[in-house]
């Protein structure tokens, strides 16, 4: 009885995808090089997480070894919970037969993204048959023509059989993510997927993206390193700084009321149309390397609001409903106003 | 993004970068050798080319590698057999870099129609398996190890004049070598000052490795009975001889091991050089 | 590119008669008299003798009569007649070379593959002990003596284990087949001739795994470099989210992107093989135009010299011209400019 109601019952509450204390270390020389050091995330189904952070924050990795996609001398623990399988420690067998079917992966430069001396056509015809191997030759063809149509590539059966470099960018990462939704996937993870884009082009592939959300229902991951997309495009955004998420929210949450230094920094930097004249502000210093990051709050040596406590103990995760900040004056930060916090920052820093 | 580019180095290194295992390995064989060849004396009791023994012994505590079929001792030839090898190698690869450099240098500086018919010479002689070459110009010559050497020199004197000329031209467009020109310096001075001595890199690293590679062609026409004439203690020529006595598998395993170990000293050296001046290129 | 290659092909012939001009005037300006081979010591006294036969063989006439005859003749086919042999060069040659081409293919393949696999196995296992195994095969490879590894691997498998036959293409007390391509193995299969064809095989695989292995080194090295570099490369990512396997990964997706480099290696390979190939039949008793030009060397019969030589040129040169054809249809981008 309880056994049969479980079966049933979960789809509702459970998540589509459930990270738990995900860790990545790489194992060196002199011992292990921890880059991401505990990151919890959900997403559910039909959802779409924004994952944001500076390059190096750690935040493509996690994905990839969630995924079991990291280098080979990467460690990966933690639980990562797909449709309620445990990923973490399963069998590349086992991988494969989610990738490239249930879960599919765009990236962010669509050129080296895609096998060079491989047809286009080739390379989608690749992924049906990966999953399908009842799949007739005739059969695959019609399928990548279909999908070509449904991401706007004109003249498909022309460029089925031309080469990646005989493509625009921007058709590039239309292919890309041709080929990521070929199996009707669940998860769409979609790493920088408009940065190595021209700015026109951004705006069309993420309205693609976010079409095909609709019309397959499939939830997306956006990871990025511009909290612009987020914005416009993300139900809940994960912050993530240094190999840890420091703030959680939903995206308006997120915006309106940011918890966290650092998410405030980064809001305060994107660039306003309505401001003429004033200074594009950026947070002072530089984001450490991967890996090799500070004691106490990873964030302190930038920080404005930074206390002694900061530079010697690793903040707690206060919550706040839905909204999660890993800083230790996340309750006590001054009220949230964009336009002086730019101001406050250059005062203080 | 892709995670793949993110590999950690190892951060350990105490000794100075120079030294690495392969260096030291190569080192050490080559030291060997030349102590060989400046010392035979000292490491065989034997003579290479008096009796020793009685005719085709196994090796034994008295002929560590045993006799030949003129009952020499094996060993004493192995040994003597440096003093053949190493400095006409020396010899050949220091002439063929010599010609080489001074081809190509005027092939890269100067053009013309001087360095076209310099540059197509070398691309007809490298059009030829080196064997081939070098035995028709032995076999011309007429048998013997000096003559044997010049063949070596005709063949492989073209891998410089090709080395140095992309060097030359390479160096050539850097702005001290412009800053040289209009300052009104002779050709000569250029090329001798500004321009060579920023290509010896790569020829030192190709010389090193030439060595041992030479070594390996000088011994395969004493093989064929090009290079040296008996009795000289000369290891192709042993090996030759281990054909005719094929089941006295020792007559030739002393000269085939200096061989390849000469020849692998060379290599290791040269890779250490390669790994200093160009780390990248070991990746 | 292909006008690049239109225009080797049609440089083909100059660049081959300066290989001929090169391979006569480095045997012919020199001290080594032809005569000696020729004529035999004791009639050497006889003036009336060397008269005979320095007109009998042309060598009374000057270098430049003797460089437009030859080139003339060669032209035609001729390339003189072997002192030793008395038969056209030539004849002599084309007897010969299925026996040096099975060799060389044989090797090749056997060089290649193990080359290949071996350049991939220590990419992807990269510093491992494999890594490292393959590093010292490939050093050996190209270090040893061939004409020693012969007979060291002669005298354990032949003479000591008597697992394989000894030199030559087949046992003495075998008939040989018709002479139809000239291959010994095939030539067995086509008279129909299954222990002949055993034998036949038996014979090659200790010669051609002497010289493929010290090619496989060189192979391995480039492949491993390459694949290496490959390796890093974002496409493999997408490649295994697309949940192709390891071996889809490596073979379908990085193999295929380092061909032009391998090719250029193969290429270069073939011809370190005619040299090595030489040797090899020296040492195997192989009956192919490398044991020819041994003979030759050793007896000072210039005929024979000159034309292995421009033969062995010949072969380089038409290699080079076949890895650059290759090259086009490895690469796409080349292919549709």
């Amino acid at each position: 009885m309880t056994a049969a109601a479980m079966t049933i019952a979960p789809a509702a509450a459970e998540p589509l995808l459930r990270v738990r204390d995900l860790k990545v270390g790489f194992s060196t020389g002199s011992g292990t090089l921890l880059a991401v050091r505990g990151i919890d995330l959900d997403v559910s189904r039909g959802g779409v997480l924004g994952i944001v952070g500076e390059s190096g924050s750690g935040k493509s990795l996690s994905m990839l070894a969630a995924l079991g996609l990291q280098a080979r001398n990467a460690v990966v623990s933690g639980s990562v919970h797909f449709d309620s399988q445990q990923l973490v420690g399963r069998q590349r067998k086992h991988m494969r037969s989610l990738l490239g079917s249930r879960i599919g992966m765009i990236f962010q430069d669509p050129l080296s993204s895609l096998n060079p001396v491989m047809t286009v056509g080739d390379q989608i015809r690749e992924v049906l048959f990966l999953h399908d191997r009842r799949l007739t030759g005739k059969g695959a063809t019609a399928r990548v023509l279909d999908l070509l149509e449904l991401v706007a590539i004109p003249q498909a059966d022309r460029r089925i059989n031309q080469y990646p470099h005989e493509f625009s960018g921007g058709m590039r990462q239309r292919v890309m993510i041709a080929m990521a939704i070929a199996n009707d996937p669940e998860l769409l993870v979609a790493d920088e997927p408009t940065t190595a884009l021209d700015v026109t082009v951004q705006a069309q592939i993420m309205r693609m993206l976010r079409e095909l959300k609709e019309k397959l229902g499939l939830a997306l991951i956006l990871i990025t390193h511009d909290l612009g997309v987020v914005a416009g495009h993300a139900d809940r955004v994960a912050v993530v700084y240094a190999g840890q998420v420091v703030e959680e929210a939903e995206v308006h949450d997120l915006f309106a009321d940011p918890r966290h230094p650092y998410t405030r920094g980064l809001i305060a930097s994107i660039p306003k149309l309505t401001a003429t004249g004033s200074k594009l502000y950026s947070i002072p210093g530089a984001p450490p390397r991967l890996g090799a990051y500070p004691e106490g709050c990873a964030f302190h040596p930038r920080c404005i609001h930074a206390q002694d406590i900061c530079r010697t103990t690793a903040p707690p995760t206060m919550a706040f409903g839905g909204h999660r900040s890993a800083c230790h004056f996340a309750d006590r930060l001054p009220p949230w106003d964009r336009g002086n916090e730019a101001e406050r920052q250059g005062q203080n820093g | 993004m892709a995670m793949a580019i993110i590999r950690p180095k190892t951060m350990r290194r105490r000794l100075p970068s120079w030294v690495s295992p392969s260096f030291v390995i190569g080192g050490a064989v080559v030291l060997f050798w030349l102590f060989a060849t400046l010392f035979p004396h000292w490491l065989s009791a034997f003579s290479p080319l008096d009796l020793a023994g009685r005719r085709l012994q196994p090796p034994s505590p008295d002929h560590l590698l045993g006799t030949d079929a003129l009952g020499r001792d094996v060993f004493a030839r192995t040994v003597y057999g440096a003093r053949q090898s190493l400095p006409i190698a020396v010899l050949v690869v220091i002439s063929a870099v010599l010609i080489g450099t001074a081809a190509g240098a005027i092939a890269g500086y100067r053009g013309g129609f001087v360095g076209a018919a310099i540059m197509r010479l070398v691309d007809i002689t490298l059009s030829f398996p080196a064997i081939l070459l070098a035995m028709a110009v032995a076999a011309s010559l007429g048998p013997g190890l000096g003559n044997a050497a010049i063949a070596m020199v005709v063949v492989w004197w073209p891998i410089y004049a090709r080395l140095v000329r992309a060097q030359v031209l390479e160096v050539r467009e850097r702005e001290h070598v412009e800053a040289a020109v209009a300052a009104g310096a002779s050709d000569f001075r250029i090329l001798t000052k500004h321009i060579l001595p920023l290509c010896w890199t790569p020829v030192l690293i190709s010389a090193t490795m030439d060595l041992g590679q030479v070594i390996l062609l000088g011994a395969s026409l004493s093989f064929i009975g090009l290079g040296a004439r008996p009795p000289t203690p000369e290891w192709g020529a042993m090996i030759s001889d281990g054909t005719v006595y094929f089941y006295n598998w020792w007559i030739a395993f002393g000269a085939g091991m200096a061989i390849l170990t000469i020849v692998l000293g060379f290599n290791f050296i040269g890779d250490g050089l390669r790994d200093y001046f160009d780390p990248r290129s070991s990746k | 590119m292909l006008n690049y290659i239109m225009r080797r092909a049609v440089a083909m012939p100059f660049i081959l008669l300066g290989i001929v001009t090169l391979a006569f005037l480095l045997t012919t300006i020199t001290k080594g008299d032809p005569l000696t081979a020729i004529v035999s010591e004791r009639q050497m006294n006889n003036p009336e003798i060397v008269a005979a036969a320095k007109a009998r063989w042309g060598l009374d006439r000057s270098l430049p009569e003797r460089y437009v005859i030859y080139v003339a003749n060669l032209v035609t086919g001729d390339m003189g007649t072997s002192f030793v042999t008395r038969r056209p060069v030539s004849r002599d040659i084309a007897a010969r070379l299925p026996a040096t081409l099975e060799l060389v293919i044989a090797a090749m393949a056997i060089g290649s593959t193990t080359g290949i696999l071996l350049g991939l196995l220590a990419a992807y296992y990269r510093d491992s002990v494999i890594d490292q195994t393959a590093r010292l095969f490939s050093l050996f490879g190209s270090s040893v003596p061939i004409f020693w590894l012969g007979l060291a691997l002669l005298f354990v498998f032949s003479v000591h284990y008597h697992l394989l036959p000894g030199p030559g293409r087949l046992d003495a007390r075998l008939t040989p087949p018709p002479s139809l391509t000239g291959f010994m193995v095939v030539d067995t299969l086509l008279a129909g001739n299954p222990a002949a064809f055993k034998d036949a095989l038996l014979h090659l695989i200790l010669p051609s795994l002497v010289l493929g292995w010290t090619v496989a080194g060189s192979i391995s090295r480039i492949v491993r470099a390459n694949m290496l570099e490959i390796m890093e490369r974002e496409f493999i990512l997408t490649a295994r989210a697309k949940g192709a396997g390891e071996l889809r990964v490596v073979f379908r997706h990085a193999l295929r992107n380092i061909l032009v480099p391998v090719l250029t290696v193969l290429g270069y390979t073939f011809a370190y093989l005619i040299t090595g190939a030489v040797l090899t039949e020296a040492v195997f008793g192989w009956p192919g135009i490398g044991s020819y030009a041994v003979i030759a060397a050793r007896s000072l019969d210039f005929p024979a010299i000159i034309g292995v030589t421009i033969v062995g040129g010949m072969m380089f040169l038409i290699t080079n011209l076949l890895t650059d054809i290759a090259y086009v249809f490895a690469n796409p981008r080349v292919r549709l400019n």
